[in-house]
């Protein structure tokens, strides 16, 4: 208990997995969807860093730090998208968004 | 010992900042709380010994995707409850749950843990920084290309995605053009 | 020989084809006449064929082609043209001929007229099929195709519901006794292991007792039904819905007789087990009293004649239970001959009537129908068994088989019958053609029928006149292939008793039956008289009820349960069962469509489903093979 070892650091990352999925379920808000996907691609970050760490490889590290590269542009574009959203219909209610109705 | 406390501590923290987030009704809370959280995962990368990635964690995330959707917090009534038709609590905590629970089966199995061994070893004897950057411009070098075109793609899509009159270019008007859109201007803000 | 053998066996056919063309089309003189040519041509190659084989004494027989052979078992299409074929075949071929000739005549105002002989051509084929096959199965064919020819000629006149219903009843009662014929031929089959009569017979002499006891008795069931034996009889009476040319070729000379074609061509069969011989002979000598018994009061001609002929099958059956073969074949062709006459005769006395059939609404016709009067008389008289005449040398012959073999009951009871037989042929003849002229009153005004109908009937009538002088002949002819013994009744001065007992007592009969109905106070009876109401009378002119009985408890239960199981069983469950299938794909493709909803929340909610889905079998494939790898 007292001795951190991956596992440790793997529940953890696991933990905050499923913490996101909680709030990608559960928001109707879509900019509080975009901060539940953010809270997912920091819990896998961490497990990334975890395993650099503990199995002394630096590819986790690397995959760490594209991930965030790539999240901050996905935050930027789908920003965007989501002004224009609500530029069109003034509201960004999830349930309201169903075009794509099949 | 004082890796297991730091641990256990900000491990207690991040969980409860990030649960905040995914279930408290303001949204102010809600942004708060991510914020927060992604300082106390920057933790993590330092207690981890990924220095540079803990900086860049700080850098990137709480500092500029924070102030990205503290932009978007514009479209909100922050002073009104968010309004969210509930859904079925039972199937989404269920589902998460079930999910972590298999997830850490699956990576306590032995044969998962035996056959892990390391493609690119540390270097003994250099800092964090060091490692990362002789690792990144050498085998991950067109990643970080092609890593940095996408963020400037990403940055001209925002910008035009979020801009107003985007459709007009001040550079290509001539003078007296610039002049009447002063003035039309001039005359709104006066009326 | 074989030419002539093709020749008789589908010259029919060629003629119930050639009728077909004109089936839907209005009546066409050529399509009755054609069919009769061809079937003069069948008679005349049948004749050759008789000739052939009555001097030579050898069979032919040809197979045409294969029908099945599938393992162990094969059928071929094959005839045989032996002594009994023959005989059978001659038969057929000459009243089917009259017949056909005289029908161009007798429905010559129906508005079917082509259709009629497209089925009357097709029945003779399929009989001819049936006394011409050399297998069991080939026997079979025939055997349906004769039935399916004769419900549609049942039932010719299908606007008619009592028609319809006739024609079901026949239809049915045979296929009932199908069922037992099929069972017998099946355990021919298995075990003998062939269904050609030649090698079936000869293995069968090696069988056991029980075995070939069954054999015989289901064979038995498929004539019953055929030959309407009690109780299958019921369609016979029927059957007189249908024309008179159809009474008079199916239910008198040939489809009636199949049932005694196949015991008689079964003889080492049933010579092997004679209780079931006991057991045939006694139910024919029942069924000929029963029959007798119920055409007495009968008010219809046709069903009279019908009885009359129940009864003489009863005699055939007698005579072939008792083991008396050729005997039986011989009363079967004489029989045809006599009857087929008296029912074209009915024929023309019903057209002449309007259809009318009530005898006692008929009298005095002799003036004004004296060839239909002659042919009618000849023919009774055959059927009483008076000397010269056919009927007495093959009716006579079965008595004294009876007596030889010492089954006196079955004497006594044949005996009885055939003094039945004379007064109620004869109460018919005296009703119809003489004593008072009952029928001008009622307004009917009969003629005789067409000169050329009467001249097709002559042929019939010279037949029944003296085919028992041909007796000898035929003896030496067909005990070449069946048990040729003889019943000579040892003492001399019993033989002349019996035989001049036996006339005398039927010339008595017939005198009787003159008496009573040639009287002038017979009046068309109402209902009211006291002989109406009794017991006895109600008794036989129902049939002993025994039509009744079988519509209550057969008929209405069959009729009950087949409805319960439709309800309950086809529409509840069964289509339920369908329907319930089809509901579930339907309402399983209706309830997984909110999937597809447009609802970003609602997909997230079922992508984290299918990623929980996938883990645990990732889960459940890492321990299987992570255990099967401990074990190998």
């Amino acid at each position: 208990m007292m001795e951190i070892g991956l596992n440790h650091y793997l529940v953890l990352s696991t933990i905050l997995f499923s913490i996101g999925l909680i709030g990608v379920m559960r928001r109707k808000n879509l900019l509080m969807l975009f901060f539940a996907t953010e809270i997912l691609l920091n819990s896998v970050n961490i497990g990334f860093a975890a395993i650099s760490h503990y199995y002394g490889d630096l590819t986790g590290q690397m995959f760490a730090f594209f991930v965030i590269a790539i999240a901050a542009s996905e935050v930027a574009v789908g920003l965007g998208l989501l002004i224009v959203w609500h530029k069109r219909h003034n509201n960004i209610d999830l349930d309201n968004m169903s075009t794509m109705k099949g | 010992m004082f890796e297991a406390i730091s641990f256990y501590l900000f491990a207690f923290l991040t969980i409860a900042m990030f649960f905040i987030t995914v279930t408290t009704s303001q949204a102010l809370y809600a942004l708060t709380a991510l914020a927060a959280g992604m300082i106390f995962i920057s933790a993590f990368f330092f207690i981890l010994g990924a220095d540079f990635l803990g900086a860049v964690q700080i850098v990137v995330y709480s500092g500029a995707v924070m102030a990205l959707y503290a932009f978007g917090m514009m479209f909100f009534d922050t002073t009104r409850d968010l309004k969210e038709k509930k859904g079925n609590s039972l199937i989404i905590y269920g589902l998460s749950i079930v999910a972590a629970v298999l997830v850490v089966i699956i990576f306590a199995a032995p044969m998962v843990t035996d056959n892990i061994s390391a493609l690119y070893p540390m270097v003994e004897g250099a800092g964090n920084t060091q490692e990362v950057g002789m690792v990144l411009f050498t085998k991950y070098l067109v990643p970080f290309e092609v890593a940095a075109i996408m963020l400037l793609v990403a940055m001209i899509a925002g910008i035009v995605l979020a801009g107003k009159k985007m459709d007009l270019s001040l550079t290509m008007m001539s003078d007296a053009e610039v002049k009447d859109l002063k003035e039309d201007k001039n005359k709104k803000v006066l009326s | 020989m074989e030419l002539f053998l093709y020749t008789a066996l589908f010259a029919p056919l060629v003629g119930s084809l050639f009728a077909s063309i004109f089936a839907r089309k209005k009546k066409t003189i050529i399509a009755g006449i054609v069919p009769s040519i061809l079937l003069g041509v069948s008679l005349i190659s049948s004749t050759i064929l008789l000739v052939f084989v009555l001097t030579s004494g050898q069979h032919v027989q040809v197979e045409m082609m294969t029908w099945m052979e599938t393992g162990n078992l094969y059928i071929p299409f094959g005839f045989v043209v032996d002594q009994i074929s023959v005989t059978m075949m001659m038969v057929v071929t000459i009243v089917s001929t009259v017949v056909h000739v005289y029908a161009i005549g007798y429905m010559s105002h129906d508005k079917a007229f082509n259709r009629f002989f497209v089925w009357l051509s097709a029945f003779v084929f399929s009989m001819m099929i049936l006394v011409m096959s050399d297998n069991f199965a080939g026997l079979f064919i025939g055997w349906e195709g004769v039935g399916l020819c004769s419900w549609a000629l049942i039932g010719f006149w299908y606007h008619k519901e009592s028609a319809t219903w006739a024609a079901n009843e026949a239809f049915i009662m045979n296929r009932i006794a199908d069922l037992g014929m099929l069972i017998g031929i099946f355990l021919v089959f298995w075990n003998t292991g062939t269904l050609q009569y030649a090698q079936a017979f000869e293995a069968m002499q090696t069988l056991d007792h029980g075995t070939l006891t069954m054999i015989g008795i289901f064979l038995f069931i498929g004539a019953m039904g055929k030959s309407a034996q009690f109780p299958l009889h019921t369609w016979l009476a029927d059957a007189m819905e249908g024309p008179t040319p159809v009474s008079a070729l199916i239910h008198a000379a040939t489809m009636v007789t199949a049932g005694v074609y196949l015991v008689v061509r079964s003889n080492e069969l049933y010579a092997l087990i004679p209780n079931v011989g006991l057991f045939i002979a006694s139910l024919g000598a029942f069924v000929a009293i029963f029959a007798a018994t119920m055409a007495l009061v009968n008010r219809d001609i046709k069903r009279v004649i019908a009885y009359s002929t129940l009864s003489q099958l009863g005699y055939m059956f007698a005579a072939a239970g008792l083991g008396a073969y050729w005997v039986a074949l011989f009363h079967l062709m004489a029989h045809a001959f006599f009857k087929a006459l008296l029912f074209l005769g009915g024929g023309n006395v019903m057209h002449a009537m309007n259809d009318e059939l009530d005898p006692f609404k008929m009298g005095g016709l002799g003036k004004t129908m004296k060839g239909t009067m002659i042919l009618m008389t000849l023919a009774s008289v055959a059927l009483a068994g008076l000397f010269p005449l056919a009927g007495f040398f093959s009716k006579d012959m079965i008595l004294e088989a009876a007596f030889v073999e010492h089954h006196f009951i079955i004497y006594g009871v044949l005996l009885f019958t055939a003094g039945l037989t004379a007064f109620y042929s004869f109460r018919i003849i005296a009703l119809i053609f003489h004593g008072e002229d009952r029928h001008t009153a009622l307004g009917f005004h009969p003629h005789e029928a067409y000169p050329f109908m009467i001249k097709a009937m002559i042929p019939l009538a010279i037949l029944a006149a003296i085919a028992g002088f041909a007796r000898p002949y035929y003896f030496d002819m067909v005990t070449l292939v069946l048990p040729d013994t003889e019943y000579h009744i040892h003492s001399a001065a019993t033989y002349w008793i019996m035989t001049i007992g036996t006339q005398l007592f039927v010339i008595a009969s017939i005198y009787f039956a003159y008496k009573k109905y040639m009287s002038s106070d017979i009046k068309v009876p109402d209902g009211t008289s006291e002989m109406e109401n009794s017991f006895k009378y109600k008794l036989l002119i129902n049939q002993y009820y025994i039509p009744h009985a079988y519509e209550e408890f057969l008929v209405k239960p069959y009729r009950a349960l087949s409805s319960f199981f439709w309800r309950q069983i086809d529409q509840k469950i069964v289509d339920a069962t369908v329907d319930g299938i089809a509901g579930i794909i339907y309402s399983t493709g209706e309830n997984t469509r909110t999937m597809q909803s447009g609802n970003l929340s609602t997909m997230l909610k079922w992508m984290v489903t299918g990623l929980v889905i996938l883990l645990s079998l990732a889960v459940a494939f890492g321990l299987a093979a992570n255990y099967t790898n401990l074990g190998v």
